[in-house]
């Protein structure tokens, strides 16, 4: 049977995925998934009529159990270095990143 | 009986009564852990050495200093004449995968092995309020990927406390193990295909996934949004209700946290179950699963020994008079796996592209051209192979030309899961059920590195557990004997919406009728110096 997912779709969607791999990683994930998507194809074969509508999730949210939103409010964070001090290169409060790709006009 | 046995009723209650101190259980906790869980999952672990094999390997990161801090703020609350709360001294200890405040919070995957937790997770937060102890983060599958826990990127993995050649189940492997080998009483898990309730069953513990909603995600690093679900695991089931009734409720940190009533689970557990209308389902005592190497669909009965266990429990539960109700269809059920290898994925990719090597976490330290290839290197050297198995599966099943055919079907088939359970649950229905009861997995723990590799059996490892996540509907497994080979078997029942003080009211029931049997005697092989 042939792989749904070719080389040349997976090199697509790893780009997508913004992932480098390794050339085994590659071969073994990409083997991975087309077995996966047997399993998935099972799913083809079950007859939905239109009154059957998709489910986001479980459990009904009713109004009952909805809690309100909170207020739009404004709350200062008690330690905004604690966060920034997480960041892999900082610089006067400014997260670094490597140069953004770009086309010049 | 050793005090790193007791239960967290128990402890809670001697410690509010003062004949024993919070700072006298952690120090047994802590001597416990010290003699059986050998050394901490790590990224650079070496070889596997003979003595690593016969310990449990539970913890990524443990937290002593600070148990200690909370154990005394705890006793100095009694001598001030002052409730510490209900949960006052237990101690326990948290899955990798929620935030704590000040703590390494990893997820067991090396993009967040430097990442320190700017706050604490609700459920863990409203354990300690209650005024448990925390003793450390224990490990898990890589970003809760995985049912075996040996996809963790800090190795040793978990071993399985009454075999340690076996693996003790997963995600929340080491929150199982950790409970099961008396490190402490109990841990909070996260079930988002039966990730509590699979290792629960395997480590011969009580695991509880609690309704979508009871209990606040706010803190947890999320897989499935719409499938997981933070829970308790416990020794029995007195303690899985004190801990669900810690940590549920509404959260304004989390518009998912249903607004529903708590009840306290603890209240009406030794209640009668008589009248009570508890279904077998065929399709519970049968997996259907891909062949991987014909690509067709093989049915294969579940072991007899599972299958035992659970019509025994439905004995018990009759002869007490409970109503048990054959035969009853759940004709979806075996579509659950293939559904979930399609939302899942799709939630987790969407999950996982916060991870970029910016704002916190692993970045490469190689030379870079440019912002592009910084995450490319970044995600390619710190993502383990399940989490990029999920983003590339996640893209491609939601992608626009194939979603019709895979996510929006997919999506289609839950409501079809979710419609079984409504009409097994109806009270206006044929069946009328209060739950079900059913396996909690197809096979005991297995050796480890048997399934490891092979992510579609894995997979169908949550054949029986995964439903519930889909339908959103709460389950607890429960010890239910052994098989031949000593290992623990899990059995499980499910119920409607927020019925999870029913569920443990049967479970309770289920406890008492075996209180007896000679196999609730039994000790882990790591508590009885037993090798593999």
């Amino acid at each position: 049977m042939t792989d749904q997912i070719t080389s040349e779709l997976f090199q697509h969607l790893v780009l997508l995925g913004a992932m480098e791999l390794e050339p085994g990683e590659a071969e073994y994930i990409r083997r991975q998934l087309n077995n996966q998507l047997k399993a998935i194809n099972e799913l083809a074969a079950i007859p939905l009529d239109d009154s059957t509508l998709p489910a986001s999730h479980g459990v009904p949210f009713t109004p009952e159990i909805t809690p309100p939103l909170r207020a739009d409010e404004w709350r200062p964070e008690p330690d905004p270095q604690k966060i920034l001090a997480q960041a892999p290169q900082l610089e006067d409060g400014y997260i670094i990143v490597p140069e953004i790709p770009h086309t010049d006009l | 009986m050793e005090l790193a046995d007791f239960s967290a009723h128990q402890i809670a209650r001697l410690v509010h009564r003062r004949e024993l101190s919070a700072a006298e259980v952690t120090e047994a906790a802590l001597q416990r852990i010290q003699a059986v869980d050998g050394r901490p999952g790590s990224l650079e672990p070496g070889a596997i050495t003979t003595e690593d094999q016969g310990k449990v390997h539970a913890f990524i990161t443990l937290t002593a200093e600070r148990a200690r801090r909370q154990a005394a703020a705890v006793d100095q609350k009694l001598a001030a004449g002052e409730d510490p709360g209900p949960l006052a001294g237990v101690p326990f200890t948290s899955k990798d995968i929620f935030c704590v405040e000040g703590t390494p919070s990893t997820a067991a995957s090396r993009i967040l092995a430097n990442f320190m937790a700017p706050y604490t997770a609700t459920p863990v937060a409203r354990m300690e309020a209650a005024g448990a102890v925390l003793l450390g983060k224990v490990n898990l599958d890589e970003f809760a990927y995985g049912s075996s826990s040996e996809s963790s990127a800090f190795q040793p993995a978990p071993r399985n406390p009454w075999d340690t050649s076996r693996v003790p189940g997963g995600s929340s492997g080491g929150s199982a193990a950790s409970v099961a080998a008396g490190e402490c009483a109990l841990s909070l898990g996260t079930d988002t295909a039966g990730s509590v309730r699979q290792p629960a069953a395997f480590c011969g513990v009580v695991g509880v996934k609690p309704t979508y909603g009871r209990v606040s995600r706010y803190g947890l690093i999320a897989f499935g949004s719409s499938l997981d679900c933070p829970g308790p695991v416990a020794r029995d089931v007195r303690d899985a209700a004190l801990a669900l009734n810690a940590i549920s409720g509404a959260d304004p940190h989390d518009s998912t946290a249903a607004a529903a009533p708590v009840p306290d689970f603890s209240a009406g557990l030794e209640e009668s179950v008589r009248g009570l209308r508890v279904g077998l389902s065929p399709e519970y005592f049968r997996i259907i699963y891909i062949n991987a190497a014909s690509g067709e669909i093989d049915t294969q009965p579940i072991s007899a020994e599972i299958e035992s266990a659970v019509l025994q429990a439905a004995n018990h539960l009759a002869g007490m008079g409970a109503e048990i109700v054959e035969n009853v269809s759940m004709p979806h059920t075996r579509y659950g796996i293939p559904v979930y290898f399609v939302i899942s994925r799709v939630e987790a990719a969407s999950n996982l592209h916060r991870f970029d090597g910016v704002k916190y976490g692993y970045r490469t330290p190689d030379p870079v051209q440019d912002l592009s290839e910084m995450y490319r290197k970044s995600r390619g050297q710190a993502f383990g192979p399940q989490p990029k198995l999920r983003i590339l599966m996640g893209m491609y099943v939601s992608a626009a030309q194939y979603s019709a055919q895979y996510y929006n079907r997919a999506l289609k088939v839950r409501t079809l899961i979710r419609r079984d359970f409504d009409q097994a649950f109806d009270p206006q229905g044929a069946l009328r059920l209060h739950a079900l009861l059913t396996p909690t997995t197809p096979t005991t723990a297995f050796p480890i590195g048997d399934l490891y590799g092979d992510s579609v059996l894995m997979q169908y490892a949550d054949q029986f557990t995964v439903p519930a996540n889909h339908a959103g509907v709460p389950g607890i497994s429960l010890p239910g004997g052994f098989d031949a080979q000593g290992l623990p078997i899990g059995i499980q029942l499910l119920g409607p919406d927020f019925s999870e003080a029913r569920l443990l009211q049967l479970g309770r029931a289920y406890e008492i009728a075996t209180h007896q049997a000679g196999w609730r005697q039994r000790k882990p092989a790591v508590l009885e110096g037993r090798l593999p």
